[in-house]
């Protein structure tokens, strides 16, 4: 028997892991230290790219070199100094970003109406991050929900029901109007209380399943729901969904006195109105799932996903706890949904593709499973790069090289590669949350004896 | 080997755990496991289906003959890609999402060789077309085979030991990736493959043709079936196989070198997904770059049908599924039609995992509830 030696050519394949080694081979002082030089770089970069956003990256790090040296007494500066800065920053948005210079590479920063859609990906991801991050539990027809949502505030804002006649609340809607018309705003909520229902009503017969096993079936439903939806301008003679033509005039949100329909002024434009009410969703969002990690409902997804035998010997009731992970999933996507829908005014089948899930999927993977901030970042980074980075980006390439590259044909392809190198390189995420550091790189046993449901 | 594994025909892959005895009495503990409702329920539904055939055969005998052969024939297609999905999932518990864009590029590569490289067409007749087929089947097997090899060393290997849903996202961005480089070859519209097989009919059932291209296909696979189940039954290879499918450690200590029959059931399961590329583009004449994705669905549908894992359930299950299919788009007494067609494979998978997750033919196992 010969010694058994592994081929050359591993070497140079496995190049893709050795970071990985080499910074768990590392000591807390060497990683202390290399990640100020990680940060300088990025900084260099960033100062290549665009100064502000350098500037606002600079001052975060500092704050966080800065948070260990408050006294004690001002602890609750520590937890809230990142996210006031932030909050500021994206407030007063809409005010700067007209005078702000291109970005080399990027082009213009993003505009505010793309900024609403980030927000929506942000809750998105945000309430997939529960399900996936929190409970680990693999969704990938997390678009179901999205798509309930959507066609929950299409049905009851719109005139698709015509021979009804319900009006609450709505604005800018004619009395004498056709059709269901309720405030979008009741409806943001009954959307997503809808579709937690659905979440549960699917999530009953599906959770006993683990594993690999759940993800095809939450595809399965993820890939019927569209088709229902396609296939619903005639469900037995009843027009549902309208077929592929989709709903589309969908009432639009009043704002109170500052409707911009009714036209008051410049400052309080449609886009920037949306802007501001998407981040009170997501700083809602944020807060409920926050809090929601740290309950007992919380710590019961994390010891599921950690080990499910060990939580279920523990008396965490599996069924229930991961039915409400996916119930809770589901009710932000309804939200958002709801929101988008009325946001674009229009809903269609062909919004919730099996690539939407797989999207939402690699925000919440590229930022880091199981942390909120991270999950944040990597929504609004890749929710930007699908609008217009992509398209940003291949322009300025395609002047700097003279190439004529289409990007939007290398658009999957670059998701792809980023769910590939992120899994492969930095499975945590490139914000990570500490727990879920460690279970990645000192592995759990999730292989169970046999199951223990019920 | 024979001899040492009891009466009746061995399984050619167990699925890994299913040899561990589950203690019985889980069910007086924990008040019962499946109440008698549910599989009440599953019955009620494939008596309903066998009724509704039935009536379909009363009512046009002939129309459901032709659309039972035309089902078969596509079955026998999915079954080749859904033995790429069972003989991963045997081997490494895992859901291969990249397969079904694997077997697109087959279907890509197969008419780049055989319309563009060898330049076969509608005219050409006789031996260059076996010849040429032959050729462009050896290519997309070596293709297809080889890319898969590589997908598992680059995207699966570095994470064996990680968390199980690791190298299932790695997976799924695989598939990403395979996606738009048929995206980019083949672009955004169905692409129409030449009718290299002769199209005449072989014999008409009251006014429907069965093409000879249909059982060239269909015929095809057969071969190719046999060769598999020799392969793993009765190779040296296929004996290494089905020990590292039960016990990796154990078998590294047998002297099974562990990453090499990985490796070559990855390039088994790709060969496979060629020749079904090349098959699928003759048989349908028209391919996607999208085509990976919904068939990939509707194949692995077969496989956990059959029960995953296990070799002839794929092949049965994937028959099921293609007679499934073809009974939805043919026939004419209350049948859904082709726009449904996704959704019943689907909730036939969705089913399939509620009622009886050990599929039709597999063993239980910890997966499924």
């Amino acid at each position: 028997m010969s010694e058994y030696r592994q081929p050359w050519w591993h070497r140079w394949t496995g190049l893709l892991g050795e970071p990985r080694r080499r910074w768990r081979a590392m000591d807390a002082r060497e990683r202390f230290q290399a990640g100020i030089v990680l940060r300088v770089l990025l900084l260099g970069a960033l100062i290549y790219i665009a100064w502000p956003l350098a500037l606002l990256v600079a001052v975060i790090f500092g704050v966080q070199y800065g948070l260990p040296y408050v006294p004690p007494r001002f602890a609750f500066v520590r937890r809230g100094a990142i996210p006031t800065i932030i909050l500021i920053v994206a407030v007063t948005y809409p005010f700067y970003n007209g005078s702000l210079t291109d970005m080399r590479l990027f082009g213009a920063f993003p505009d505010v109406g793309t900024a609403v859609i980030m927000g929506v990906y942000v809750i998105m991801a945000i309430g997939l991050n529960i399900v996936v991050g929190y409970a680990g539990l693999l969704d990938l027809g997390y678009v179901a929900f999205y798509a309930m949502g959507a066609y929950t505030c299409a049905w009851f804002a719109s005139v698709q029901f015509a021979h009804r006649h319900i009006h609450f609340g709505a604005v800018g809607v004619g009395s004498n109007t056709p059709g269901i018309h309720i405030s979008v705003w009741a409806l943001l909520l009954v959307a997503a209380i809808f579709t937690a229902i659905i979440g549960i009503v699917i999530g009953l017969p599906t959770l006993r399943l683990r594993g690999d096993y759940l993800a095809i079936v939450t595809l399965g439903f993820g890939e019927i729901l569209p088709q229902v939806a396609n296939n619903g301008d005639s469900l037995g003679g009843f027009n549902l969904t309208n077929g592929p033509n989709g709903i589309t005039p969908i009432d639009s949100p009043g704002f109170g006195g500052l409707n911009y329909l009714t036209g008051s002024g410049s400052f309080f434009t449609s886009a920037r109105l949306f802007f501001w009410t998407v981040l009170v969703l997501v700083a809602i969002t944020i807060f409920c799932s926050l809090r929601l990690r740290d309950s007992r409902l919380g710590r019961a997804w994390i010891a599921i996903r950690e080990d499910e035998t060990a939580a279920a010997a523990m008396g965490v009731p599996l069924m229930r706890t991961k039915t409400w992970a996916y119930a809770t999933g589901a009710f932000f996507g309804g939200i958002a949904g709801a929101y988008f829908a009325a946001f674009k005014s229009s809903t269609f089948p062909s919004d919730f593709s099996f690539n939407i899930s797989a999207f939402i999927l690699s925000m919440v993977i590229l930022g880091g499973m199981g942390n909120v901030w991270g999950v944040i970042f990597g929504a609004s980074f890749l929710a930007y790069l699908n609008q217009e980075g992509l398209a940003n980006i291949g322009h300025s390439l395609n002047q700097t090289f003279g190439t004529h590259l289409e990007v939007p044909l290398y658009q999957f392809g670059i998701y792809g590669a980023i769910i590939v190198l992120v899994m492969l390189i930095r499975p945590e995420g490139l914000i990570p949350s500490a727990r879920r550091q460690a279970e990645f790189h000192e592995g759990v046993h999730d292989t169970p004896l046999y199951d223990t449901q019920q | 080997m024979q001899g040492k594994e009891g009466r009746g025909p061995p399984p050619l892959f167990l699925p890994p755990v299913a040899t561990e005895a589950r203690p019985e009495n889980i069910s007086w503990i924990r008040g019962f496991r499946r109440p008698g409702v549910v599989p009440g329920l599953g019955l009620f539904l494939v008596a309903l289906l066998l009724v509704w055939l039935g009536v379909n055969l009363y009512q046009k005998p002939s129309d459901f003959l032709s659309v039972a052969l035309e089902g078969l024939t596509l079955g026998l297609v999915y079954g080749l890609i859904a033995l790429g999905y069972s003989l991963v999932y045997g081997i490494l518990e895992l859901i291969n999402f990249a397969h079904g864009d694997v077997f697109m590029l087959g279907s890509w590569i197969s008419l780049s060789v055989a319309a563009h490289k060898i330049g076969l067409n509608e005219t050409t007749s006789g031996f260059a077309v076996v010849w040429g087929l032959a050729l462009t089947l050896l290519a997309a097997m070596a293709f297809c085979g080889f890319l898969n090899v590589a997908i598992e060393r680059v995207a699966y290997r570095p994470l064996r030991n990680a968390p199980r849903l690791a190298p299932l996202i790695t997976a799924i961005g695989m598939s990403f990736i395979l996606q738009d480089v048929g995206l980019n070859r083949l672009g955004p519209a169905p692409v129409s493959v030449p009718n290299i097989l002769p199209t005449g009919a072989v014999f008409t059932i009251g006014g429907h043709e069965y093409r000879w291209s249909s059982l060239i296909v269909a015929v095809a696979t057969l071969p190719i079936l046999f060769l598999l189940i020799w392969l793993v039954q009765r190779t040296r290879q296929g004996k290494a196989m089905r020990a590292t499918a039960q016990d990796q450690e154990a078998a590294a200590m047998m002297g099974i070198n562990v990453n090499r029959t990985i490796s070559f059931t990855f390039l088994i399961a790709g060969a496979l997904a060629g020749v079904a590329g090349l098959l699928y583009a003759l048989y349908s004449t028209n391919i996607r770059y999208d085509q990976g994705f919904q068939l990939g669905l509707i194949a692995f549908t077969a496989a956990v049908l059959g029960g995953i894992g296990n070799l002839p359930g794929a092949v049965l299950g994937a028959i099921l599924i293609g007679l499934i299919q073809q009974f939805n788009e043919g026939l004419s007494w209350h049948a859904p039609s082709s726009q449904w067609t996704q959704s019943i494979v689907f909730a036939i998978l969705i089913l399939i995992l509620v009622f009886r997750p050990e599929g039709l033919l597999g063993e239980r196992t910890p997966e499924g509830g």
